[in-house]
């Protein structure tokens, strides 16, 4: 079996699915030299990201070792990350 | 290391032969396209501009309309004008004789209307096509080389595969003494920490935060959230969640050298080595910008499939995964998907974007010349009236 999903530095408390993984998967993502075990809560669709463990409200999420947003709710270990709950910090006209 | 280039008059290297039809209003526009049309061999381009800029505007346009004719891949340019326009041919020509640009001028006006410029332009353009035919390829070192660099319809795979290993080629060339464009300002945005790590000196660290700065000082005026442009929908779709993630995956592309210089937009570097220049993320405007900034090839990522090309400089297509090589493979030359599959490494991929680079440089023809993409645009500073 090809490797399910990548971990870019040991910072990063995300991984990037390089296939379509099911609710319900036991995945074994490398990181560094250590392997964590995730199970996924959600389907993960080619190309998105999970949590590798729980974050914070308001926490940081790390992805190539640097910060790429912030939560906007507890997100679970396994949990899907993308726009429902992580924001980006740059670029935000909308806030005053 | 050499490759197979055209020595010009001013020493610079070009990797292609073109005749090129240019009007430099949009009234010259269908002009221009009729002599192309009526001459083959010779390419010509479409644009909205040459009139009613104002103050730093004009000077940009200038700027970018003159590296685009004056590029050593255009052997000969018919500059095509109305003749009351602000950039007329002769403002153009102007530019590019310093550098010994082959050029004819003509003018709608003078020549008495569309048919009697035509007619004049097709002679003229066939006479700047039979001295083209005379030039030959020669040994030119690859220090001479220099390569834009762009990603568009990118995917969390581009900052993944395609990405990191163009990352690679552009470090060999790099290490080669050749001259590598990283571009794209807004996708500098959020990564402009791991740039300014590389920056040699302090003007050019304070000049990265510059540019970006003014870009998110851009979006804040507009009382907007970047984000629905950047990342763009596609790009939310394919899992990008954050501009802060997609620059850097973005700046991957760049390898790892230190940044010597930032330019402006089809500024020419004066330094070699990795180079920023500061860009809109536009797709075909950054091309347009690098072109006329002297890139001789572009190397351009893709993970969501772009048929993107130029008018008069070949265009690489590296796609970042192998689901969108299979479905577009006509317009992809190298797909770095096989990473994911462990067939190959980033370096192994690198390594022959690099190569490919040195083929096309010396004639070999990409995806989107055999299919006649040739996507030109200038923007706009908006300080036309």
């Amino acid at each position: 079996m090809s490797v399910a999903a990548l971990v870019l530095n040991i910072k990063d408390n995300v991984a990037t699915a390089v296939r379509p993984l099911n609710h319900g998967d036991g995945i074994d993502v490398a990181v560094g030299d250590k392997v964590v075990n995730v199970v996924l809560l959600q389907a993960i669709p080619f190309g998105h990201k999970f949590a590798l463990r729980d974050i914070e409200n308001g926490g940081q999420i790390f992805k190539y070792g640097e910060k790429i947003g912030q939560a906007t709710v507890r997100i679970k270990k396994g949990e899907h990350v993308h726009i429902h709950n992580v924001e980006g910090l740059r670029g935000r006209g909308d806030i005053p | 290391m050499n490759f197979m280039g055209y020595r010009r008059k001013s020493g610079a290297i070009g990797t292609r032969n073109h005749v090129l039809v240019f009007p430099t209003v949009i009234c010259a526009s269908a002009v221009a396209g009729m002599i192309s049309k009526a001459v083959p061999g010779t390419v010509t381009v479409t644009h909205s501009h040459g009139c009613g800029h104002m103050a730093e505007e004009k000077e940009h346009m200038i700027r970018a309309m003159a590296g685009f004719c004056g590029h050593p891949n255009v052997a000969g340019v018919l500059l095509v004008g109305l003749g009351c326009e602000l950039i007329t041919p002769e403002v153009i020509a102007e530019e590019i004789t310093k550098a010994g640009q082959r050029f004819e001028v003509l003018n709608i006006q003078a020549e008495g209307g569309t048919t009697a410029a035509v007619r004049k332009g097709k002679s003229l353009a066939e006479k700047l096509l039979k001295e083209a035919n005379r030039a030959r390829r020669e040994p030119v070192d690859i220090s001479e080389l220099i390569i834009g660099t762009n990603c568009g319809a990118s995917d969390t795979l581009s900052g993944l595969t395609a990405n990191p290993a163009l990352g690679v080629a552009s470090d060999m060339l790099v290490a080669a003494g050749g001259t590598v464009l990283l571009s794209e300002t807004p996708e500098l945005i959020g990564a402009e920490q791991v740039l300014a790590r590389r920056a040699a000196g302090e003007a050019v660290k304070k000049r990265i935060w510059e540019i970006t700065s003014a870009v998110e000082a851009l979006v804040k005026k507009a009382g907007v959230d970047i984000r629905g442009s950047e990342p763009s929908p596609g790009n939310i779709e394919g899992g990008l969640t954050t501009l802060e993630e997609k620059s850097l995956g973005a700046v991957l592309k760049g390898g790892t050298s230190k940044i010597r210089q930032v330019i402006c937009y089809a500024e020419k570097p004066s330094e070699k080595g990795l180079v920023i220049m500061d860009s809109p993320a536009h797709d075909a405007v950054c091309n347009t910008g690098m072109i006329a900034g002297s890139a001789q090839v572009i190397v351009f990522t893709t993970g969501r499939g772009t048929p993107l090309g130029a008018p008069t400089v070949p265009v690489i297509k590296v796609s970042s995964n192998s689901g969108i090589y299979q479905r577009m493979k006509e317009n992809i030359d190298i797909n770095a998907g096989d990473i994911l599959d462990g067939a190959e490494t980033i370096e192994s991929v690198g390594e022959r974007i690099f190569r490919e680079i040195i083929e096309v440089a010396s004639g070999k023809i990409t995806r989107a010349e055999i299919l006649g993409h040739a996507e030109f645009a200038i923007h706009s500073l908006g300080l036309a009236v």
